[in-house]
C-alpha cells in the first residue's frame, strides 16, 4: 500500500510545484500580497509531499518490496540495511527523487526561515524553484517513475550494482545532488533579482550564505567521489578527466567564482550583471552534468545506462532554463544600476582575476568534455579528449590563480599598494624558498622532481601566505596569549573560514603535485612466498583465502609489507564476487602512513594455480587530498556559521551597512 | 580612483586576455592530445603511423582470451574483423569474453594493439556507443531495442 502513497504524494506534488511556480509570480507583477503569500505555504507543502514519497521509496526499500519495479532492480534481501538505504538513490529513478527532494527542501528553508526577505523577492524566488520543481516532478512522473509496480511479485530483487555497495558512494550522491542543487538557490534569486531589476549588497547577503553551503557540499560531494575511485576501482588513482567528474567540476569551478563574485557585490556593489551571469551559469552547469550523466550520451568510466528520450527530456529542461533566464538577463541586466569603481590594483580587482581564471578554466574544461559530442555532430570523427588536454589547460591557470591566492585577500578595497603586500609576505617567500630547496633535495633533480617540488613550493606559498594574512589580522606576535585569544574570537568567522579553505586548498595541492610525481607502481604474477617490492618497500605473498561476506564470496590475500628494519604492516586485499548480481569487484589494501599510502591489489591468476597477478602502488601525498578536501569543507562550514551569514540576520546587517554610508 | 570609462576598458582588456589565454591553451593542448576512435574494420583498412595513440573498440572474441603472467592477449570484433590485443596489467573487474570494450594505446608494427588502458562496462546490456555504431557500420547489429533499464558502472584498468 505505501508505494500507492507514495506515488500519490509525488503527483500531488506536480500540481503544488505548478501553483508554487506562478501564483506568486503573477502576484509579485500585481503586487498583491495574498497572492505572493501563496509561496510560502506551497513550497512547505512540496516538501511534505515530495518528502512522504521518498519515505515511502525508502520503506518499499527496507521491507524489500519487490512488487515496486524499482526495489526488485535494484535491492536484495541479502543486502546489508545500509546499502538498502543507499540503493534509494543508487539507481536513476530514486536519484532524481533525491534531487527533488533536496531542491524542495531548500525551497521549504527559505519560507521557513526567509522572513526577513522582502515580499516580492522572496516570492519570486520561491516562483523560480516551483519551476525547477514543475520540471523535475514531470521527468520523474512521465519517464522516470519509481513506484511502478510488477505483477507478479518477483521472489527474490536483481541487487544493487556491488560497486555500488560502499559506505563512501553511499553518501556521495546526497553530498553531490545537496551542491548541484544548492546552487538552484542562487539561480532562483539571480532570476527574481532580475525581475526587480535590482541587486544590492543585501541581495548578496541574502545568497552568499546558499552559495557557500551548496560549495561546501559539492567540494565534498566531489571529494568523496574521488576518494571512492581510489580505493574502490583499484587502479590507484583519484582524478581521471572522465566526462562524469568534469560534469561536477565544472560547476564547482564556476561556484567557486559565484563565491568569490558575490563578496565583492556584497561589499563594494560592484560586478554585480556578472554575478548574476555566474548565478544562472553555475545551476545551468549542474543541469548540464545532470543531463551528462543521466542521458548517457559520453563514453564515461562512470557512466549510467540509460535512455535517450530522458537526454532528451533533460536536454528540454535545460534548454527552457538556460535559454529563458539568459534571455531575461540580456534584457535585464543592462539596466542594473552600475556598480562602485576600484582600481586594477585592489581587492575587488583580484577577485575579478580570480574569477577570470576559473572562468576560462571552467570553460576550457567544458570544451573538452563536450569536443567528443561536437566533433561527432561534424562528423569529425569519433574520437575522445583525455587526460593529457586537461592538463595541458588546466594546470597553467591554476598556477597563477594559486599565486594570486596568496596576494588576494590582503589587498585592500577600492585602490591597494601591491608593494606594500608583497613587503608583508617576506617571510612567506622566504619559507618557499626553503621548502622548495627541501623538497629538491629529498626527491631529486630530474624534471619530475623539480615539478613535483615547484608543485609543493607553489601549495607553500598559498599555505604561508594564507598565514600570513591571518596572523596579520588577529596580531598574532604582538599581543599576550589573553589578548591575542579576545582577538581570534573578534575576528568574523567569515575570515577564519576562508584561512582554513585557502589553507586546504594548500594541503590539496600538496596531494595533487606529489602523487602526480612520485607514484611508483609495480606488478608481478606472484605465488605464496614470493616478494614483490616498491618504493623500497618489501611485500611478500602469504597466500589467499576464500572468505564469505554478507552478500558476498571473496578471495583475500595476505600481505605483509616491510621497508628496511621496519614493522611489518598486514594488506588484505580482495576480490570479491558478488551472489547478486554475480558481478566482480575488486578491494585494494590500502595502509596509510599519514603523508603516504601503500596499496596493494590482488588480480586474477592463472586458473587453479594459487598464483595472482599482484600489483603494488606507493601513492606519496594521497592522503593530503582528502585532508585538503576535508579542510575546505570545514572552512565553507565555518564561515557559514558566521553571524553575519545566518539566514534571519541579512535585514539587520543590511541597516547597518545603510547607517554606515549614511 | 579611475573613472567609468576607464574602468570599462579595463574590464574589456582582462575579458580579452581571458578568452586569448583560453583559446591559446586549447589550440595548443589539441595538438596531441587528441585520440581518435577506430573500428577493426577501419584498422584493417588504413595504415596507421606505430606509436600514435587511438582507442579501438568491439565484442572480446570467445575463446581468445590468453593470460600469460601480467600479459593478457585478446582479440576484438565488429563482426566483420577482428584485432589482436595485448595488455599487461589487471584487467577490469566485468572484462569477459563477449563483452563490449574499448581500449586506448597504439598500433605495433606487427599489426597487434597494444592498449594501455581497457574499459569494460559494468552492466551486460550496456555496449560503448562507438563499438555499437563501429557494429552497426559492419552490418551485424540486431540490438536496437530499448536496453533494459539498470545502474551500470564501468571500469577502466590502467597500467
Amino acid at each position: 500500500m505505501n508505494p500507492e502513497i507514495g506515488h500519490y504524494a509525488l503527483a500531488l506534488a506536480l500540481p503544488v510545484a505548478l501553483v508554487q511556480a506562478f501564483v506568486p509570480l503573477f502576484g509579485a507583477a500585481r503586487r498583491d500580497a495574498a497572492l505572493m503569500a501563496v509561496a510560502g505555504p506551497a513550497a512547505l507543502l512540496q516538501m511534505l509531499l515530495i518528502g512522504t514519497a521518498f519515505a515511502a521509496l525508502t520503506q518499499a526499500f527496507i521491507a524489500s518490496d519487490f512488487s515496486v519495479i524499482n526495489v526488485y532492480q535494484n535491492s536484495h534481501t541479502a543486502k546489508p540495511l545500509l546499502y538498502k538505504i543507499s540503493g534509494v538513490w543508487g539507481n536513476h529513478e530514486g536519484s532524481l527523487l533525491l534531487w527533488v527532494l533536496i531542491l524542495a527542501v531548500f525551497g521549504a528553508a527559505v519560507a521557513a526561515f526567509g522572513g526577513a526577505l522582502p515580499d516580492r523577492l522572496k516570492a519570486r524566488a520561491l516562483a523560480v524553484q516551483g519551476m525547477i520543481g514543475t520540471g523535475f516532478l514531470a521527468f520523474i512522473l512521465f519517464t522516470s517513475n519509481p513506484f511502478l509496480r510488477v505483477n507478479p511479485t518477483p521472489a527474490q530483487g536483481l541487487g544493487l550494482n556491488p560497486l555500488l555497495q560502499d559506505p563512501g558512494l553511499a553518501i556521495h550522491p546526497p553530498m553531490l545532488y545537496l551542491g548541484y542543487v544548492g546552487f538552484s538557490m542562487a539561480f532562483s534569486f539571480a532570476v527574481a533579482a532580475l525581475l526587480e531589476g535590482r541587486v544590492d549588497a543585501a541581495w548578496a547577503r541574502w545568497v552568499r550564505p546558499w552559495t557557500l553551503a551548496a560549495w561546501s557540499f559539492l567540494t565534498v560531494g566531489i571529494g568523496l567521489g574521488s576518494w571512492w575511485a581510489y580505493y574502490e576501482l583499484g587502479w590507484g588513482g583519484w582524478w581521471f578527466w572522465d566526462p562524469v567528474e568534469n560534469a561536477s567540476f565544472i560547476p564547482w569551478l564556476t561556484g567557486t567564482a559565484l563565491l568569490h563574485s558575490l563578496i565583492v557585490v556584497e561589499k563594494r556593489e560592484a560586478l554585480k550583471s556578472w554575478t548574476i551571469l555566474l548565478a544562472i551559469v553555475t545551476f545551468s552547469l549542474s543541469l548540464l552534468g545532470t543531463f551528462l550523466v543521466r542521458s548517457g550520451i559520453l563514453t564515461s568510466v562512470h557512466a549510467f545506462a540509460s535512455d535517450p528520450t530522458r537526454g532528451v527530456f533533460v536536454l528540454a529542461l535545460l534548454a527552457i532554463a538556460v535559454g529563458g533566464s539568459l534571455t531575461l538577463y540580456a534584457i535585464r541586466a543592462p539596466k542594473l544600476e552600475p556598480g562602485g569603481l576600484f582600481s586594477p590594483i585592489s581587492r575587488e580587482s583580484g577577485l575579478l582575476i580570480n574569477n577570470l581564471f576559473l572562468a576560462t578554466a571552467a570553460a576550457t574544461v567544458l570544451l573538452g568534455t563536450l569536443y567528443p559530442l561536437i566533433a561527432d555532430a561534424l562528423e569529425l570523427g569519433n574520437l575522445s579528449v583525455g587526460a593529457p588536454y586537461f592538463n595541458t589547460v588546466f594546470i597553467p591557470l591554476m598556477v597563477p590563480l594559486v599565486l594570486l591566492m596568496g596576494i588576494g585577500p590582503m589587498m585592500a578595497w577600492k585602490r591597494s599598494d601591491l608593494a606594500g603586500v608583497l613587503a608583508r609576505l617576506k617571510g612567506a617567500l622566504f619559507g618557499v624558498g626553503l621548502v622548495f630547496a627541501l623538497a629538491l633535495s629529498l626527491s631529486g633533480i630530474d624534471a619530475i622532481d623539480i615539478a613535483g617540488s615547484a608543485g609543493i613550493a607553489l601549495a607553500a606559498w598559498l599555505f604561508f601566505a594564507s598565514f600570513t594574512e591571518w596572523a596579520g589580522r588577529v596580531r598574532l606576535f604582538k599581543l599576550s596569549p589573553a589578548n591575542l585569544w579576545k582577538r581570534v574570537r573578534a575576528l568574523p568567522r567569515a575570515s577564519h573560514g576562508m584561512t582554513i579553505a585557502h589553507m586546504g586548498m594548500a594541503v590539496l595541492i600538496v596531494g595533487v603535485s606529489g602523487s602526480s610525481a612520485w607514484k611508483q607502481e609495480n606488478i608481478l604474477t606472484m605465488g605464496a612466498g614470493e616478494t614483490i617490492t616498491v618504493a623500497g618497500f618489501d611485500v611478500t605473498f602469504h597466500g589467499a583465502e576464500t572468505i564469505r561476506g554478507p552478500n558476498y564470496e571473496s578471495v583475500q590475500g595476505t600481505f605483509s609489507a616491510t621497508r628496511g628494519d621496519g614493522k611489518a604492516v598486514t594488506l588484505k586485499p580482495e576480490r570479491r564476487i558478488y551472489d547478486q548480481p554475480a558481478q566482480q569487484t575488486t578491494e585494494a589494501a590500502i595502509h596509510t602512513a599519514f603523508w603516504a599510502d601503500l596499496y596493494v591489489v590482488l588480480g586474477e591468476g592463472p586458473a587453479d594455480t594459487g598464483r595472482y597477478v599482484v600489483r603494488a602502488y606507493f601513492e606519496p601525498f594521497v592522503p593530503f587530498l582528502w585532508y585538503g578536501i576535508l579542510m575546505m569543507g570545514l572552512g565553507g562550514l565555518v564561515s557559514l556559521s558566521d553571524r553575519r551569514h545566518r539566514i534571519g540576520a541579512p535585514l539587520r546587517a543590511a541597516s547597518i551597512v545603510e547607517l554606515a554610508k549614511g | 580612483m579611475a573613472k567609468r570609462k576607464t574602468q570599462r576598458l579595463y574590464f574589456i582588456l582582462l575579458g580579452g586576455l581571458a578568452v586569448a589565454t583560453g583559446v591559446a591553451l586549447v589550440l595548443t593542448a589539441f595538438e596531441d592530445s587528441i585520440v581518435f576512435f577506430y573500428s577493426p574494420t577501419e584498422i584493417s583498412q588504413q595504415t596507421l603511423s606505430p606509436g600514435q595513440r587511438i582507442r579501438i573498440g568491439g565484442l572480446v572474441e570467445t575463446g581468445s582470451v590468453n593470460a600469460e603472467g601480467e600479459t593478457t592477449t585478446f582479440s576484438v570484433t565488429d563482426t566483420a574483423e577482428s584485432l589482436n590485443i595485448v595488455y599487461r596489467g589487471i584487467l577490469p573487474d566485468l572484462f569477459r569474453e563477449g563483452q563490449g570494450i574499448v581500449a586506448e594505446g597504439y598500433m605495433l608494427a606487427s599489426g597487434t594493439f597494444q592498449a594501455s588502458d581497457v574499459l569494460a562496462k559494468h552492466d551486460e546490456t550496456y555496449m560503448p556507443p562507438e563499438v555499437a555504431d563501429a557494429i552497426k557500420a559492419a552490418g551485424e547489429w540486431r540490438g536496437d531495442e530499448p536496453q533494459q533499464e539498470a545502474t551500470s558502472n564501468s571500469t577502466m584498468a590502467s597500467p
